[in-house]
């Protein structure tokens, strides 16, 4: 008898991948396709939500087929998702009615601009726990609601649905329309203390309620699939970054998890207990394995999002030729011994958390002849090191526990002189475990508990297996040095994007 | 001396053909610049791009200079090779339950780039960057074994005595040698350090060409049967790893 196993959709910016889970949380396939990246212009990134849905039926058979399985084989499907891109569609006949905008994508900085203006900030805030910024959901589908011909009549109407990625592959696998609160979290549009829709916020961004879809805990049953896995509960669905903490096993407060891809997302556990940030933190929904009804099971996060970390050294690689290959920076910073008096802040679209400066801009200072290409490739890497210094000592002071040691994931914890670089600046031990897939076993988690799969988290917590562990080993003295380095390299980095005036 | 090899001497005229025009070329200009038959011109390109030395444009089938010739002459980055690796050394050490081991030759002693932990919860300590010795570990033997080229002869070695099991005579070396190459793997029975064992198989990249071992490391008689050989179980999953990996690098 063939052991029964979990299926994960890891539906991500680039890409779409299907990965199968046995029960002990080991990988036995996966398959992967990449979607277009539509850009219009400057500051706009698009998807065809058509085509991740077609991606979507072709990547789950395939990794059946590599893992010689079927359909019968699956206790459940769980959905990751890249947050806050989002997607309108009509109801009658299953089409996009534009293309989706990404969670990258600038353009609704004017809306967002009108909302402070309006004095509308502090209600936001006060009910979604977000400070109104262009990364959220809401916004955009304000601008699509302005801007797509036929889409605020057909919303009002009752035609027109709107969801995340994760909304959006559960309507179209079962019918169903439901988010899950994570996802919600990431709107501005969700009360985000009573889980629910917001009038006042649906009123503030003029929303149609009825468009919505009804928001759902993490993991349940939304639905069975009526395509592509026909029969097999669609049980749990969770943002990328709260997946990726589910998949680390984050589950008691405190417990923290940094994922470094193109950008690093770091996420702490804080329990039941929403954490305000006065540090420039966002405080979202972790996760939430319970009832909707008595709210059991909730799980509130803090989380720090670093803009440029990977694709960092991808523009290294890419525009300036200084590597051929991502994995090529270890090599080439391990020519020299220290970063030679040089820092590089990668402000190239402003600074995210703690900061948060959209004026910023990229800089490179300590420049000398002493300089070469190998301090150059230490820069880059310690860029990402005292970045996730900045947004750990914030998650220290608005949390109010200190994180004690970091579970790390992601394609970066290849780079074993960055890990080190990493604990030398935390001065806490970095942990990365066994099998790198954190996000797509975090989906696969809360579907499989969802079914009854695994009993709970304890449980999954055995799963976790520890693949390497740095130690600290900087000089304080060393430390405090450096960190009083980059914070004056930071500094430098401020102001320079003037904006035209009456703008 | 032999004379001159003439399918070479074309070879090497549609390389530099390809590489002095500064645009992908078809097969009809390939042909008719180097004066060549058809099928003869389409022989050599596709030879070529079998090894990686040409790269057909897929929309166009237009011919250009293939990213194999770039690494001629380049050392195969360890870092390149860890990340390549890394999925299927974190599976092995999931699959075996052992500690996994990746080493490349370096001077005369074995380089560790990278090293996943024993599953076990254990308090481990990460040993990537760490030299071992070629003569005593299931590393080093595997690249002396398996990268003549790359190594010293065991003749040249300093066989230290690391502990009472490790080869001290360059002939008992030599004869663990063929077992490995003969069997595909080579085994260390506590030789470095007594009572921990290794096994090894050679990573290969473009034509066959060793680049790294991959190594299970852990308690002897957990690799080892009464017998002194590899547990079965064991000795499929780290060729299959090895296996796996070696595609990646092609």
């Amino acid at each position: 008898m063939t052991e029964r196993v979990v299926a994960s959709i890891d539906q991500g910016t680039t890409s779409t991948r299907c990965l199968l889970f046995n029960r002990s949380g080991r990988m036995l396939a996966v398959a992967q396709l990449e979607h277009r990246q539509h850009y219009p212009q400057p500051g706009l990134v698009e998807h065809d939500a058509g085509e991740i849905w077609r991606n979507v039926t072709r990547v789950v058979p395939a990794a059946l087929r590599s893992a010689g399985l079927g359909p019968e084989d699956l206790v459940g499907l769980g959905i990751a998702n890249q947050r806050e891109t989002t997607v309108i569609w009509n109801r009658h006949t299953g089409e996009p009615l534009a293309r989706a905008i990404t969670w990258q994508d600038t353009r609704t900085d004017g809306i967002v601009a009108r909302l402070a203006e309006d004095g509308h900030g502090p209600l936001v805030e006060e009910i979604s726990g977000l400070t109104p910024a262009t990364y959220y959901a809401g916004p955009r589908l304000r601008w699509l609601l302005d801007h797509v011909p036929g889409a605020r009549e057909g919303a009002e109407a009752g035609d027109v649905l709107f969801g995340t990625v994760e909304s959006w592959l559960i309507w179209k696998l079962t019918g169903r329309h439901v988010t899950d609160v994570t996802n919600a979290s990431r709107t501005m549009l969700m009360d985000i203390r009573r889980l629910e829709w917001s009038d006042k916020l649906l009123d503030v961004l003029e929303v149609p309620r009825r468009m919505l879809p009804e928001i759902r805990p993490s993991a349940e049953v939304y639905g069975t699939c009526t395509t592509v896995l026909p029969g097999v509960p669609v049980s749990g669905a969770l943002g990328d970054q709260q997946a990726a903490l589910v998949g680390q096993a984050c589950f008691a407060p405190g417990e923290a998890k940094c994922t470094y891809g193109t950008g690093a997302f770091l996420l702490m556990n804080t329990g039941e207990r929403l954490a305000r940030s006065t540090h420039g933190l966002i405080p979202t929904v972790g996760y939430m394995f319970g009832e909707l009804s008595d709210r059991s099971g909730l799980v509130y996060a803090l989380e720090g999002a670093i803009a440029m970390t990977g694709s960092l050294v991808q523009w290294f690689r890419d525009s300036l030729g200084m590597i051929s290959t991502a994995a090529q920076i270890e090599t080439l910073a391990g020519t020299v011994a220290d970063n030679g008096g040089c820092y590089i802040v990668p402000a190239f679209s402003g600074l995210y958390s703690p900061r948060w400066h959209p004026d910023a801009r990229g800089v490179m200072v300590g420049l000398t002849s002493f300089i070469n290409r190998g301090h150059l490739a230490r820069a880059v890497l310690e860029a990402t090191g005292w970045q996730t210094r900045e947004v750990v000592e914030a998650m220290d002071a608005d949390s109010g526990v200190p994180v004690t040691r970091l579970k790390v994931d992601g394609g970066m914890t290849a780079n074993h002189l960055l890990m080190q670089f990493v604990a030398d600046v935390l001065d806490v031990p970095v942990e990365r475990p066994l099998g790198s897939e954190a996000v797509s076993l975090g989906a696969a988690y809360a579907a499989g508990l969802a079914v009854g799969h695994w009993s709970d988290v304890e449980v999954l917590r055995a799963n976790w297996h520890r693949a390497a562990a740095w130690e600290p080993a900087m000089d304080p003295d060393l430390r405090r040095r450096e960190r009083e380095n980059w914070g004056r390299a930071v500094n430098r980095s401020y102001g320079w994007v003037q904006t035209p005036a009456g703008d | 001396m032999p004379g001159a090899i003439q399918s070479i001497e074309r070879a090497a005229a549609v390389l530099r053909l390809l590489g002095g025009t500064g645009r992908p070329l078809g097969l009809n200009e390939i042909a008719a610049a180097l004066d060549l038959p058809r099928p003869t011109a389409h022989g050599i390109v596709r030879t070529l791009r079998d090894v990686g030395f040409v790269d057909q444009d897929m929309d166009s089938n237009r011919y250009m200079l293939g990213s194999g010739l770039q690494e001629l002459g380049h050392l195969r980055d360890r870092h390149d090779l860890r990340a390549a690796a890394m999925n299927w050394a974190d599976a092995l050490a999931g699959s075996s339950g052992l500690a996994v081991h990746l080493g490349v030759v370096e001077h005369r002693t074995v380089r560790l780039v990278h090293h996943v932990f024993r599953p076990d919860g254990s308090h481990q300590r990460l040993r990537t960057g760490e030299e071992l010795p070629l003569h005593a570990t299931a590393l080093g033997k595997c690249l002396l074994a398996f990268a003549p080229v790359a190594t010293p002869r065991p003749g040249d070695l300093d066989l230290h005595p690391w502990t009472g099991r490790t080869c001290t005579v360059a002939a008992t070396l030599e004869k663990h040698l063929a077992t490995a190459r003969h069997r595909g793997w080579a085994g260390d029975t506590g030789e470095f350090e007594a009572g921990v064992g290794g096994a090894a198989a050679p990573l290969r990249a473009s034509g066959g060409v060793v680049v790294g071992a991959l190594g299970l490391v852990g308690p002897a008689e957990e690799l080892f049967g009464v017998g002194g050989e590899l547990r079965p179980r064991l000795a499929e999953q780290l060729l299959g790893a090895s296996r796996e990996i070696s595609v990646a690098l092609l």
